[in-house]
């Protein structure tokens, strides 16, 4: 669909000394477009993407964080992007290290971009720099921890009022049967 | 009275730079919610207020953030159905629509045609109970009761439909991976077709006590206003975005299901303002009744999932008699779908806007990563940036306007 | 008077003793006469319930009949406590606050599984059943309840409520805000 959008940005960030900017590019299923993008060339790549007359990316509908325990690095941020006058869409994926969680901030390039990067911050830990609000988002402040990556636990409550507690529950929702599991 | 005293006492007219001096005012912080008498969850907004006029608003959400992603990576991917049902719980069957739909692209499985086309009915069914929700809440909220009745009876009457074909008035938890769950009954076809004639009465009654309402227009009109470059900028889609002036929808931009093969309009606004959103909704549910009219003159009847044991449960003859139906049934219940590894961003048309899934699997019976993308999500973040100097007044119509459900908003 | 009298084993109730008890029985029961018909509810709404407590307010399956029809959004005005929705862990403060504002004598309606229970959020994030945090008089199951499920959880509160003993006057000093709740 939008191949001619990864064709270009491979082509045009292409460093043999630096580094290519964008690699990997390939085509998932359903006909998505999918590149790799180097951490430091983002804020170059989504600017070119936004602005150059023959891609106008002018929507970021969905930015999101997956947490990829084992691998190395272990956070990809995956950046969704759609040109409504052209009609393409395209996902660039941005690899982060667990000890370096930090990402540059696309917030001045998509102003929709705030809440994402704050939702990725308080889910997944990844901090942005140059974000406008940077804060949490759904949880407390109180609340230690950062619930979607995969070694927080499923059950891990942190009340912010005493609740009465049930001894020896069993639990028959989904994931560990027994607390202790 | 002595003559100092009777001077003293003489009015004095105030100086002309004291009448027109600016009152001394202290800028005054006004905390509205999260537990709010308008029903749309719950979000805090904590308004500076100079005067009657907003000088900023900070929002405060995830207080019904019920973990639906972390849930989902612990069930197997049949069993995320009721919890992308509980997503937007006004038009629950278009989030299990969007979550099979992601699925089956990532599976590159075919849907039958009769299943498309009850998808299509069932989407745009609730696609008009969205619509028809958010007008009741618009007119209660700026004092008209009476269009919340009329709005909430149509909306019963639709649900008394789905009620005969999924089980459940509002978490339907209709659509299965391969195709739908069950059947139209007899007689269902006509019997919503008479339906959607009533609502078509009360829509229109709706209309006549609404849109030409001298009242609610002053309060709508101008209020909450957003260029077409800004909705874009901030991510809008859906209808807030085509009330700005940009005709992007992706029914007609990619299509799914079997919407390239209706005929139906894209209505397109031109100011952007509260009042073109809400007669966006008024428009698309008449396109939305056009909609299911064709799909019923059209369907046939056929299957209802795709034969493949792999990802539909297998009929229960052949899981009573043969030993590949238990097997099958067993596999896929204790297991779940074996969804082959990868990514995909599977995007439909809600009715807020274009609600997205980003599926990510390991190859496993359960999902690695289930991203959702709500529609209302891009609206609510913009809240603040709207409202900047309108009147406290104003904030209701427009967060009404917007139409932010706290389940998909707040997951 | 009479109460403390009952306290103590063996004394043998006199007539005036009957007479007053008569008389508490009556003012009691006209009391819960007048209660029951009359709920303020303080809709707490929170989620998808917050749809089936639209319809429920709404012509068809009409609350109105039953007295309960009117909302009010300030809980000092009210008495009924519909916790219509899930409580995350976010809100529980806030729904502790709004129950204690409210005046005796109140009730407490836990409208929806996620609100007896905590239905199948069962994770980080959400309170499992608000009887942790607060009392619940009649918990009404469904996911969502339909609208006639609500309606005879009203009825059965509003027996209920005929059943307590009620008093124009305590008599005894009256709690403070942000004690422990008196268990029912």
């Amino acid at each position: 669909m939008s191949k001619v959008v990864i064709d270009a940005l491979v082509e045009r960030f292409k460093d043999p000394v630096k580094g290519d900017g964008v690699t990997g590019a390939f085509q998932g299923p359903g006909g998505d477009d999918v590149a790799f993008v180097e951490r430091d060339r983002l804020l170059e790549v989504c600017q070119f993407l936004r602005d150059d007359p023959g891609m106008q990316f002018n929507m970021a509908p969905y930015i999101t964080a997956v947490d990829y325990l084992g691998q190395e690095p272990r956070f990809e941020v995956v950046y969704n992007l759609l040109s409504t006058t052209r009609n393409w869409r395209v996902r660039l994926r941005v690899k982060v290290p667990e000890q370096d969680a930090v990402m540059p901030s696309v917030c001045a390039i998509w102003r929709g971009a705030n809440w994402f990067e704050r939702y990725c911050f308080d889910m997944y830990g990844i901090t942005f720099t140059g974000h406008p609000d940077h804060r949490r988002l759904y949880m407390y402040d109180e609340f230690e921890g950062h619930p979607l990556r995969k070694d927080y636990p499923l059950r891990g409550r942190q009340p912010l009022v005493t609740e009465l507690e049930v001894p020896e529950e069993q639990f028959r929702g989904p994931g560990p049967a027994r607390r202790s599991e | 009275m002595s003559t100092e005293v009777k001077e003293a006492l003489k009015p004095v007219a105030p100086r002309s730079s004291e009448l027109d001096a600016p009152l001394k005012s202290k800028r005054m912080l006004v905390n509205l919610g999260p537990s709010h008498p308008a029903t749309h969850g719950t979000a805090r907004a904590v308004v500076e207020l100079e005067g009657e006029n907003i000088a900023s608003c900070k929002l405060d959400i995830g207080f019904l953030h019920r973990g639906f992603e972390k849930s989902c990576e612990n069930v197997t991917w049949t069993q995320c159905f009721p919890y992308t049902d509980r997503l937007n719980y006004v038009s629950s069957i278009m989030n299990n629509v969007g979550f099979a739909l992601a699925v089956e692209k990532l599976c590159k499985l075919e849907v039958p045609e009769r299943a498309q086309y009850l998808r299509t009915i069932t989407s745009e069914i609730h696609r008009i109970c969205d619509h028809l929700t958010l007008v009741a809440a618009l007119g209660l909220e700026l004092g008209a009761m009476t269009v919340f009745l009329y709005a909430v009876e149509g909306r019963d009457l639709l649900w008394d439909r789905l009620t005969e074909l999924c089980g459940a008035r509002l978490t339907s938890n209709y659509a299965r991976i391969g195709g739908v769950s069950r059947d139209a009954p007899d007689g269902w076809a006509e019997k919503t077709t008479a339906t959607l004639d009533r609502v078509v009465s009360l829509r229109d009654e709706i209309d006549g006590l609404l849109t030409r309402n001298r009242i609610f227009v002053d309060r709508v009109r101008g209020v909450g206003t957003v260029s077409r470059a800004d909705a874009l900028d901030l991510g809008f889609t859906g209808p807030c975005l085509r009330a700005s002036g940009e005709p992007y929808d992706v029914r007609k931009a990619a299509p799914y299901l079997v919407y390239d093969r209706l005929d139906f309009d894209i209505p397109v606004g031109s100011n952007g303002d509260t009042l073109d959103r809400y007669l966006m909704r008024i428009e698309e549910m008449k396109q939305s009744d056009r909609i299911i009219r064709q799909c019923f003159r059209d369907m046939a009847p056929g299957e209802l999932v795709v034969r493949d044991f792999r990802y539909v449960l297998p009929p229960k003859p052949e899981v009573y008699g043969t030993i590949e139906g238990v097997m099958a049934h067993f596999k896929l219940i204790m297991e779940g779908i074996q969804v082959p590894a990868g990514e995909v961003y599977g995007y439909t048309e809600a009715a807020n806007g274009e609600l997205g899934f980003y599926l990510v699997s390991d190859g496993s019976g359960r999902p690695y990563k289930l991203g959702l993308r709500a529609p209302g999500w891009p609206m609510l973040a913009a809240l603040p940036i709207i409202l900047k100097g309108a009147l406290l007044s104003d904030l209701i119509p427009v967060f009404d306007s917007i139409n932010m459900i706290g389940g998909e908003v707040e997951q | 008077m009479s109460t403390e009298l009952d306290a103590i084993p063996g004394i043998i109730p006199t007539r005036r003793d009957d007479a007053m008890g008569a008389l508490e029985k009556m003012v009691s029961k006209g009391l819960g006469w007048a209660r029951k018909y009359s709920l303020f509810q303080y809709p707490f709404v929170t989620a998808c319930c917050g749809m089936e407590y639209m319809t429920l307010a709404a012509a068809r399956y009409d609350l109105d009949r039953f007295g309960a029809a009117l909302p009010r959004f300030s809980p000092r005005q009210a008495d009924l406590l519909m916790v219509v929705g899930t409580v995350n862990c976010k809100q529980a403060p806030v729904l502790r606050r709004v129950w204690e504002s409210i005046a005796e004598p109140k009730w407490v309606v836990a409208f929806g599984v996620c609100a007896s229970s905590g239905g199948f959020y069962d994770n980080y994030a959400t309170v499992q059943g608000i009887d942790r945090i607060i009392p619940v008089d009649v918990y009404v199951p469904g996911c969502p309840p339909r609208p006639e499920q609500v309606l005879d959880g009203i009825i059965m509160l509003q027996a209920k409520i005929q059943g307590q003993h009620h008093q124009l006057t305590q008599g005894k000093p009256l709690p403070v805000l942000g004690q422990a709740p008196r268990p029912r």
